[in-house]
């Protein structure tokens, strides 16, 4: 129990941490990737430390309440998902809540931000509100559909509880699909990764911020801590999402093959699990930054209903088939 | 004390919010490009005053838009520095004798650093820089 209570409080420092450090690595890997040498490694540090100590503007026409406890409620409800996920061990809030509990608390940032943008009263955050919800609406949907397949491949190999994310990390779900059923799992990983960018609002999808069209957006008017805050929980937000992808599609250890035992076994499966967030990140966002500029807020949508959507839908058909076969 | 500690963390990581309204912008660009890269320094471009700790002006200001860069300064969160880039916002420079165009920025806006130049190199500009990172190092 008290080794439980132990865990709560350090798994969301560690995240953001392990935030930060990403995106210091995520910094400088698309800095050499430009042909730049790049920000050191504690850049990201340093920006949240620097922000602390700046004024703390609240604008006079803002909703003062809801625009300063934004910032705090998304940082909470992203370190929050942190503890309902495998990072390498078992969750620290295990039997408390499943997968469909961690989708709805992914929105909840993405709402805060929105609240938040619209409570600052300039009209550059309303439409970045505005955009951050129509992207919501986008990506959301190949994320359900990515999760019930995983979900429904589970079931059909008579798994309980198929929403638990401890049954869903400890199976190895390329196992249990046929060779339609890989087809499909593998379209549908990419469709995950496809989600991750927009989920982050990284470029391509960054249009809710659009720092040259709408001046940052939803943060145009945040200054101080609660752009640090809202900085944190972007960072947490990352690890968040990628542990959530890591855990649908990669969920394999180390320490088994090592035949590691007592306290190094989950030391080292949370360091692999590191290596695979940073990996699925590094594919699904830094990369895709650096190759590809903002589409256009009218191209976001359509963009997400076509090919995330089909794909994934004709990823649920193979493995649907694969199972029925 | 308390200021030469904050400032010992600002120009660790420098957000930089640029305003102009002439060939101004064609001497800050190279510096955030890849040739001169000065994220190496933790300096990005921003694109919100409200993010900004540093407001570079670059070259002439027009009577009008000098009220427009008072109030971009106005939105700054505090502490923050101004930089003024070329000669036109030193003396006007080419501009001189223009009926328009203000002759020194800094009977205007606190300014912190002039960067002489038409338009100043980027060496020019980092070196402006560092002397600033200089000062608050010495000072702290
Ligand atoms: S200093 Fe030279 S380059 Fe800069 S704005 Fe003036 S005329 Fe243009």
């Amino acid at each position: 129990m008290i080794m439980k209570v132990l865990l709560a409080m350090v798994v969301p420092v560690a995240g953001i941490l392990i935030g930060l450090l990403y995106k210091g690595i995520d910094r400088i890997l698309a800095a050499r990737m430009q042909g730049r040498v790049g920000p050191p490694l504690v850049q990201p540090l340093r920006d949240v430390r620097k922000l602390l100590v700046k004024e703390n503007i609240v604008p006079d026409d803002a909703v003062g309440w809801l625009f300063s406890s934004m910032p705090f409620v998304a940082l909470v409800s992203v370190m929050a998902i942190l503890l309902y996920l495998p990072l390498g061990i078992t969750p620290v809030l295990e039997g408390y809540g499943d997968l469909i509990l961690v989708l709805y608390l992914l929105i909840i940032p993405s709402l805060a931000l929105v609240l938040g943008g619209f409570a600052s009263s300039s009209p550059y955050a309303s439409v970045g509100g505005q955009r951050e919800m129509v992207k919501m609406m986008s990506y959301e949907f190949p994320l359900a559909i990515a999760v019930i397949s995983v979900a429904w491949l589970l079931y059909s190999s008579g798994a309980e509880n198929v929403f638990s994310l401890s049954v869903i990390s400890g199976t190895h779900v390329w196992g249990l699909a046929g060779i339609p059923g890989l087809a499909g799992l593998a379209v549908i990983f990419l469709c995950m990764l496809f989600v991750i960018p927009g989920e982050l609002g990284r470029i391509p999808f960054d249009v809710s911020e659009a720092d040259s069209e709408i001046a940052g957006g939803i943060f145009a008017e945040y200054s101080g801590r609660n752009l640090a805050l809202f900085y944190l929980a972007d960072a947490v937000k990352a690890v968040a999402i990628a542990s959530l992808a890591v855990a649908l599609f990669l969920p394999y250890t180390v320490s088994g093959i090592f035949g590691l035992g007592g306290a190094a076994a989950p030391a080292a499966d949370f360091l692999f699990h590191l290596l695979k967030v940073f990996f699925v990140l590094f594919v699904s966002s830094t990369v895709v930054r650096v190759v590809t500029g903002r589409l256009a807020i009218s191209r976001v949508v359509s963009v997400y209903w076509k090919y995330p959507v089909i794909l994934s839908f004709l990823g649920l058909l193979l493995i649907m088939g694969g199972t029925l076969i | 004390m308390e200021d030469a500690k904050k400032l010992k963390r600002l120009v660790k990581s420098v957000w930089v919010f640029n305003w102009f309204n002439s060939c101004g912008f064609t001497e800050i660009l190279p510096v955030v490009g890849s040739r001169w890269d000065m994220e190496r320094f933790g300096m990005i471009p921003v694109a919100s005053p409200r993010h900004a700790d540093c407001l570079i002006i670059a070259g002439y200001q027009t009577e009008k838009s000098i009220r427009r860069a008072q109030r971009i300064y106005r939105q700054m969160p505090k502490p923050a520095v101004v930089i003024g880039l070329g000669s036109c916002s030193m003396s006007g420079g080419m501009y001189w004798d223009s009926y328009n165009t203000i002759k020194r920025l800094s009977d205007y806006i606190p300014v912190d650093l002039y960067i002489p130049g038409c338009p100043p190199r980027p060496e020019a500009i980092l070196k402006g820089i560092m002397s600033i990172f200089r000062e608050v190092e010495d000072h702290a």
